[in-house]
């Protein structure tokens, strides 16, 4: 088990895209393999303070009423929120790096983010070094 | 085979993947040699939690499924 790792870019800012991340995190975790997810350009809006809760649908989201939705659907069908589910993937042993190329494009600083989520900060350098040695690699 | 269970798990009534994470969520807080049991009624998770102990490296010591609900008992190693 000891040589197997996962490392995710996560390129979008969609509410289903970055759900889609966090389940296959949440799984390669939950079978003893450790997961890194790099959060770069639209992805970087996620760890903001709150950045969760105003994702938009990546299609459909129709000023949020697609969102507000799929939420529903969600509760409905017992399907754990976006927030708790980047809980539970930091939970478990989890790591996020946040690309502060991105936040230099973007204006955004490190007191914008959550510091609860991120767990480094770097680049592609990071990013590279850690994928490396990854069995799995997956860019959303 | 009546297993001394240390450690239940309840996971009925939730879906994916909180029935995986549950299970991890458990095995990490556990001992080596003791013994838990996830109960749920996901299906695909009666699956699945079989393959993550799989690819732990953790044995089986008891799956049953009555109806829905199902349970997975093992043996943190």
């Amino acid at each position: 088990m000891q040589n197997r790792s996962a490392t995710i870019i996560l390129h979008s800012g969609g509410f289903d895209k970055i759900m889609s991340a966090f389940i296959v995190g949440n799984g390669f975790l939950s079978m003893g393999i450790p997961v890194t997810i790099f959060f770069t350009f639209w992805g970087l809006d996620a760890l903001r303070k709150n950045g969760l809760k105003k994702a938009p649908l990546s299609k459909m989201n129709m000023l949020g009423l697609g969102r507000f939705m799929i939420q529903r659907r969600m509760k409905k069908h017992n399907v754990a929120s976006l927030e708790e589910l980047a809980g539970s993937f930091k939970r478990i042993g989890g790591r996020i790096i946040a690309c502060t190329m991105t936040m230099e494009l973007m204006g955004i600083g490190e007191k914008d983010l959550d510091e609860s989520l991120v767990d480094e900060y770097g680049t592609v350098g990071k990013y590279c070094y850690v994928s490396k040695d990854a069995t799995i690699t997956l860019f959303i | 085979m009546t297993p001394k269970v240390k450690t239940e798990v309840d996971c009925i009534s939730e879906n994916c993947p909180m029935p995986l994470v549950k299970t991890r969520e458990a095995i990490l807080r556990a001992e080596e040699g003791d013994v838990i049991r996830v109960k749920g009624t996901h299906p695909q998770s009666f699956e699945e939690i079989p393959m993550a102990l799989d690819a732990m490296g953790i044995e089986i010591l008891e799956k049953t499924k009555d109806g829905e609900l199902w349970t997975v008992t093992f043996v943190v190693s």
